[in-house]
């Protein structure tokens, strides 16, 4: 198996502040993606001819990375603030996972953002300009480069070290700037935009083509009814529908996700709500955020906007997926708006958990609770959602909006240790563009502090089961957790535990097909 | 990267996929599973999932998700193969992406 040490737990539900291990975690980062995918996102691939596979820096890329910098810290003003005003007080040391699952100090936050600050410092500060060797100025090398990327791409850009930070200094935004200068000077990561430029040539993230999406929905319907004796419909590009449904491709592919898109699905014939689900904008993710880029992140946030109008829909609802919901909700309108074409009566955009909390509220889903009492259910906030979003209209529902359905659909639900939930969550380890197979040994030991959590509850509260909202946390710890000594099927899908619940009433949807009326006729 | 096979180099991506899908041949796919850190020697029992990812492959252009995968299989060769469990011990590193490779598609991306 693995060459590297598997963290022990040790029951206490937290990770000690471990002793320093100097360049543990040094190496060359993820995969180098392919210049074709540079170019794809229009990000400069004029490598010089005759360089093998393109995998060298660009021409002149010291003067087009600082260039970029001095782009970045004036389009961004926080960018700038951050980089001027922290104080290396420390608080932001032992708040990250990575650093306390990898002992690495590169990866305490504050040095971690310090490897793009010094360079700044050398060329844009009086002091660094004269005097670097008093303010830890360092000149730009292809060595501070290779550093960049290889710790630029162990940070999932989660924020909670900005929660502790006395100045507020979102750890994330540097990140972010890194990954951005690295991609215009021939080092962006292959995992991030490969996967970008497949949403371009595709419409989501798997490179799941229209007529596999529409296999795959209708395999859905056969189990539903299978399962329920009912014909629940999982409509594709239906004009003219209430609802486009906007969730990541691995609701499409993955357990538990398909068992979220399950959930969903009934939900909305429940309520008689018709739907529709866009081959074109068929990904919720938008990892333009990951990489920084908004050019990119634009381009894909318009496909949303060009299927609603396409589809000739009312509301925009998310699915289960964090970053889709911190792009949605902070950025959508400014990103693709305005969207005046839309019922003004609902949120633009609404979260699957909106609607389902509401229905619940209003009593219009009839629920057997008893269906999860196999379970002992534990939520994992996830980063973007905690700490980068909202649900309902007060401060705090997106903490509340998971756990009431959860509550409203089990009859046991257990919060992990204060420290690890809510805004002071802990990241999965696999966020912000690092779910990739060759940061396997970084995944798994940022887990760790997750999974000391998830492992006091389940000795001292014996919980079974971990509910997430998020496509990348669910993917992320049914690969670790194994090594932990969990099973991959103890992480589950929230609507996946609503679908078990929801006891269908409609027997015929409100989106029948017409051969289907017939034949229940 | 590249897989030596009857002395031909096969091109393959850092983490052993092959870069072109015309390239694949039944050795290619026993020689992948011989060179894995545990090597595995190819059974009927694989090879029929093999070549039910290849003919899936063919009509899709993309793997099959999980769970299709497990229906089909179910369907194909009765109900006992048609679980991930069984997938999972015939393709330990998981089906989706292990079995992919051997069958020379194109990883799944993703959140996946």
């Amino acid at each position: 198996m693995a060459d590297y040490e598997i963290p022990k737990l040790t029951g206490l539900g937290y990770v000690e502040v471990p002793a320093l291990e100097p360049d543990s975690m040094a190496g060359k980062g993820p995969y180098v993606a392919k210049p074709e995918f540079q170019k794809a996102l229009h990000f400069p691939a004029d490598f010089d001819k005759g360089v093998s596979e393109g995998y060298e820096l660009v021409p002149d890329w010291k003067n087009r990375a600082l260039e970029k910098l001095d782009d970045l810290r004036h389009r961004y003003r926080s960018l700038q603030l951050y980089l001027d005003i922290c104080v290396k007080c420390g608080a932001c040391t032992d708040k990250c996972h990575y650093f306390l699952g990898t002992k690495d100090p590169k990866n305490m936050p504050v040095a971690r953002q310090d490897l793009l600050r010094k360079v700044y410092r050398r060329y844009f500060t009086f002091a660094g300009k004269y005097f670097p060797k008093l303010v830890g100025a360092v000149d730009l090398t292809e060595a501070v480069v290779e550093e960049w990327y290889n710790y630029y791409h162990q940070c999932s850009q989660c924020r909670r070290c900005s929660v502790f930070c006395p100045y507020g200094i979102d750890t994330a935004e540097v990140s972010m700037a890194g990954r951005e200068i690295l991609d215009h000077i021939g080092r962006g990561s292959k995992y991030n935009n490969e996967i970008i430029s497949k949403v371009f040539k595709i419409g989501n993230n798997l490179g799941l083509p229209g007529l596999a999406l529409a296999d795959t929905l209708e395999g859905l319907e056969e189990d539903i009814e299978e399962d329920t004796g009912i014909k629940v419909r999982l409509p594709l590009d239906e004009v003219g529908a209430e609802v486009l449904l906007v969730t990541p491709s691995a609701d499409f592919f993955a357990e538990p996700h398909v068992d979220g898109l399950i959930g969903y699905a009934k939900v909305f014939h429940e309520a008689g709500i018709s739907w529709t689900l866009s081959s074109y904008a068929s990904e919720g993710a938008n990892f333009g955020l990951f990489i920084g880029s908004y050019e990119n992140m634009r381009r894909i946030a318009l496909r949303i906007r060009e299927a609603a109008i396409q589809l000739k829909v009312k509301r925009i609802v998310f699915g289960e997926c964090g970053h889709a919901w911190r792009v949605a909700y902070s950025f959508l309108n400014t990103l693709a708006g305005p969207f005046d074409f839309l019922d003004p009566k609902y949120p633009v955009p609404q979260h699957i958990l909106e609607v389902t909390w509401g229905l619940i509220q209003d009593g219009k889903l009839v629920l057997d609770k008893t269906a999860n009492d196999d379970k002992v259910l534990t939520f994992h906030d996830s980063c973007n959602v905690a700490r980068g979003s909202r649900m309902g209209d007060k401060p705090g529902g997106q903490f509340e909006y998971p756990r009431n359905v959860i509550k409203a659909v089990c009859n046991h639900f257990v919060d992990m240790p204060a420290d690890t939930i809510h805004d002071a969550t802990f990241c999965c380890g696999g966020g912000g563009g690092l779910l990739t197979d060759d940061l396997m040994e970084l995944r798994i030991k940022g887990a760790q502090p997750r999974m000391e959590a998830l492992k006091y509850v389940t000795d001292t509260q014996g919980v079974t089961h971990m509910a997430a909202i998020c496509a990348i946390c669910k993917s992320q710890f049914t690969k670790v957790i194994p090594y932990y000594g969990f099973k991959m099927d103890q992480i589950v899908s929230v609507h996946q535990l609503v679908s078990n619940a929801l006891v269908l009433q409609r027997q015929v949807s409100v989106q029948a097909r017409p051969e289907d009326e017939n034949e229940d006729r | 990267m590249a897989l030596e096979i009857g002395g031909k180099n096969i091109a393959t991506d850092e983490e052993g996929y092959l870069e072109n899908l015309t390239d694949w041949t039944p050795e290619i796919a026993s020689a992948m599973a011989l060179a894995e850190e545990q090597p595995v020697t190819l059974t009927d029992e694989h090879w029929e999932i093999i070549n039910f990812l290849r003919e899936y492959y063919e009509e899709y252009q993309i793997a099959p998700a999980v769970r299709v995968l497990t229906k089909a299989v179910g369907k194909r060769l009765g109900a006992d193969k048609g679980t991930s469990k069984y997938l999972y011990s015939l393709f330990p590193y998981g089906p989706g992406k292990q079995a992919c490779k051997y069958a020379g598609l194109p990883k799944p991306t993703g959140c996946v």
